[in-house]
């Protein structure tokens, strides 16, 4: 008897999505190339399931099924009701780049305020020149072979390719501006930061939804090399629509005596992973990577961030805080490699999770694989609800239920905000969580 | 006179077991009241169920405070009606700026009163006012909600939050132990600069010296989850005398 292999909807679909998508990606030669084998990769392999160790609490198969067809660049009607969306953000002095759907949009931007001592190029646009040799690499990378860094390589529609020079300070963040206004689609991003050495560079990333944008799907992946001496600070607010999917990774290389300063603060999105890898190239170089997950309702967040001290003499530490509300589920995968000879390396990671109900879960999973004598690594988890007696406290004093646990979350949170160097995004992440708080009635 | 707060025949229960039974004790508005007691006697008890904390099973007996059912209403909705309890031993809270949460204090209290929030210029100058009067350092609001504050510290911060909530029904728990001499008396002082013919105030105290600074209208002595003396001020001189043995007997 001959039975026909059918394979099942979310594969075939799978084929169907890079080979519709083709002609709307930038790129050709070399870059195709690329594209095609990154592709490749990730069509033998699929989405990650939770057998899958780095996802095995997220398990992509499960939660978000099937990669959604690329979203249409967006028409004039979609960039009217993103420019809205985008003025709803426009509460930082920065340099605002704006991508619609996965598309550059320089009408909402600020390209022309750029200060001298930073180039900014569009992905597409470099993708698309033939003159450029190294093209190719804009959208390789040797420091994960993670599946979901494949998809994006693959699909990537556009993003930044931005240069601070050596010595430059800049006054302004650069703000990069993700926003949706498609339903049911899916935008994939790739932006890269060279920060030069001895320059002082801020990035934020934003993620929003322009009004009525449902279910929709985000990929977006940030490169970002930072050069001996210099100062970085990364700060990532995503606030997707809640039944969005966000799957970003940021990959950060760091020279010898840097400052890196992260924080992500995840508010939105029905499913959320965000992964950080991060390298220490350079001795003596220091690293803060904070998160805060929001989550409720039946929200996952998941945020994975592995380190490696490949170098001797650097300093990493992670604060961590989830406050998990409803039927939620917070994920947190601290992994540290130190290398054989990375000694005095000095690498702390804390994560705490808050649990408002019954049903809300959180899961923590720190590693740490140590090949140096000369270090010292730590790790310390909590996971519980409110103390009762602080509670009563503040109700005693006059508090509302919901009052009493706001300001208690927010003195959880704070503990993740307050390596947030510019007060400016400090008091933008603080409000980010006092709208969430708010939200809770 | 009118009764501001009546406990009748109150009866609770902690983790099946029986704490108060059957305690009575009325406060008219302008009066002080001390209860005395021994250890485990059943003081905190009654002033956290007058404060609504949970955990605590009333199974008879009623609290009506200006003729309300006090049982029925949420910590908060009492508070903002005007019961304070200064508690025997305050908690810390972390991250909690002083400030915040006295500003947060106040003006839920207000919003539940159906009165206007203060000014963050109005409250910064009352609160100035107010710990300038007990001696209270600046820096210690800047910090969080007791975080680091030494036991006398702490106590005081309670007699500040009853300054600046101005409530009707003052509970002092314990509010001189752990306060050094000079402590004690401007502490007292800020207590007694709150006394009014439209407030009352319940002091728990195991020492007759605090109510040389506080002088009660009356004094009760509690054992064993009831009141089993009342009297006048000279009550508590006799208790500094003969202690608490005959009443133990009493009670049981
Ligand atoms: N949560 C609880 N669980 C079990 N027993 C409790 C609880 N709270 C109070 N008790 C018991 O109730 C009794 C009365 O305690 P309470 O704290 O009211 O006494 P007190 O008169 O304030 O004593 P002190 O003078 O030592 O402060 C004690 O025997 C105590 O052990
Ligand atoms: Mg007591």
């Amino acid at each position: 008897m001959n039975v026909a292999v059918v394979k099942p909807t979310p594969e075939r679909a799978l084929g169907e999505l890079f080979a519709t998508a083709r002609d709307r990606l930038p790129g050709s030669g070399i870059v195709s190339e690329v594209r095609e084998a990154a592709f490749a990769e990730f069509a033998k392999r699929g989405l990650p399931n939770r057998r899958v160790e780095e996802w095995k609490y997220t398990d992509l198969r499960a939660l978000l099924r099937e990669v959604a067809p690329l979203a249409a660049a967006p028409d004039q009607a979609a960039l009217a009701k993103a420019a809205t969306a985008v003025a709803a953000l426009d509460v930082i002095d920065a340099y605002k780049l704006v991508l619609v759907d996965g598309v550059f949009a320089p009408k909402l931007s600020d390209v022309s305020a750029l200060e001298a001592g930073v180039r900014l190029n569009t992905l597409s646009e470099v993708l698309e020149d033939r003159d450029n040799k190294v093209r190719g690499d804009l959208l390789l990378t040797n420091a994960t072979s993670d599946v979901m860094v494949s998809l994006n390589a693959a699909m990537a529609t556009d993003g930044f390719v931005l240069n601070v020079d050596d010595n430059v300070a800049l006054k302004k963040p650069i703000h990069i501006v993700h926003v949706a206004t498609q339903t049911g689609t899916a935008a994939f991003t790739r932006s890269l930061l060279r920060v030069g050495k001895g320059a002082q560079a801020t990035l934020v990333e934003s993620f929003a939804a322009a009004a009525g944008a449902q279910t929709y799907q985000v990929h977006d992946a940030v490169v970002v090399w930072v050069g001996d001496d210099a100062q970085v600070q990364h700060v990532r607010l995503v606030e997707d629509s809640h039944d969005a999917s966000n799957v970003s990774t940021a990959i950060v290389t760091l020279g010898a005596k840097t400052q890196f300063n992260s924080f992500n603060l995840t508010s939105g999105s029905v499913l959320s992973r965000y992964q950080g890898f991060l390298r220490f190239g350079g001795e003596h170089a220091n690293a803060t990577i904070n998160g805060v997950n929001l989550l409720k309702d039946r929200q996952h967040g998941d945020t994975t961030l592995v380190l490696d001290h490949a170098v001797p003499h650097c300093d990493s530490r992670e604060v961590f805080r989830a406050v998990v509300d409803d039927r939620a589920h917070s994920v947190f995968q601290g992994r540290i490699n130190v290398h054989p000879d990375a000694q005095k390396t000095d690498a702390r990671m804390m994560t705490r999770a808050l649990l408002l109900s019954d049903e809300a879960e959180a899961d923590n999973k720190p590693e740490l694989e140590i090949f140096a004598d000369d270090v010292q690594c730590g790790h310390g988890a909590t996971t519980g609800a409110l103390d009762e007696s602080l509670l009563f406290y503040l109700r005693a004093r006059g508090l509302s239920e919901k009052e009493a646990q706001a300001l208690l979350i927010q003195a959880f949170v704070g503990e993740a905000m307050e390596s947030i160097a510019d007060e400016q995004l400090r008091e933008l992440a603080i409000a980010t969580a006092e709208r969430w708080l708010a939200a809770r009635g | 006179m009118s009764a501001l707060l009546e406990v009748k025949n109150l009866q609770v229960r902690v983790e099946d077991r029986e704490i108060l039974h059957g305690l009575s004790l009325t406060v008219n508005k302008g009066e002080v009241h001390a209860i005395m007691g021994p250890n485990g006697s059943g003081k905190s008890t009654l002033s956290h169920v007058i404060a609504g904390k949970p955990g605590y099973e009333v199974t008879g007996g009623e609290i009506l405070f200006k003729g309300e059912d006090l049982l029925e209403m949420s910590p908060d909705e009492r508070a903002a009606k005007g019961v304070f309890l200064a508690f025997q031993y305050p908690v810390e809270i972390p991250g909690v700026a002083t400030m915040t949460f006295l500003r947060t204090a106040l003006n839920a209290q207000r919003k539940a009163r159906g009165e206007t929030e203060l000014s963050t210029p109005d409250f910064l100058k009352k609160v100035r006012e107010v710990a300038a009067s007990l001696n209270i350092p600046q820096d210690m609001l800047r910090r969080g909600v007791n975080v680091g504050f030494s036991g006398g510290e702490k106590k005081r911060n309670e007699v500040l939050q009853m300054a600046l909530f101005q409530p009707s029904l003052c509970i002092l728990d314990e509010m001189d132990s752990g306060l050094d001499i000079d402590a004690l008396r401007i502490a007292a002082d800020g207590v007694n600069a709150l006394r009014s013919s439209d407030r009352a105030m319940v002091v728990i105290t195991h020492y007759q010296r605090l109510l040389n600074y506080i002088v009660p209208d009356y004094v009760h002595v509690m054992s064993k989850g009831r009141v089993v003396k009342s009297g006048g001020k000279e009550l508590a001189l006799e208790l500094e005398e003969s202690g608490y043995a005959q009443f133990e007997e009493q009670a049981a």
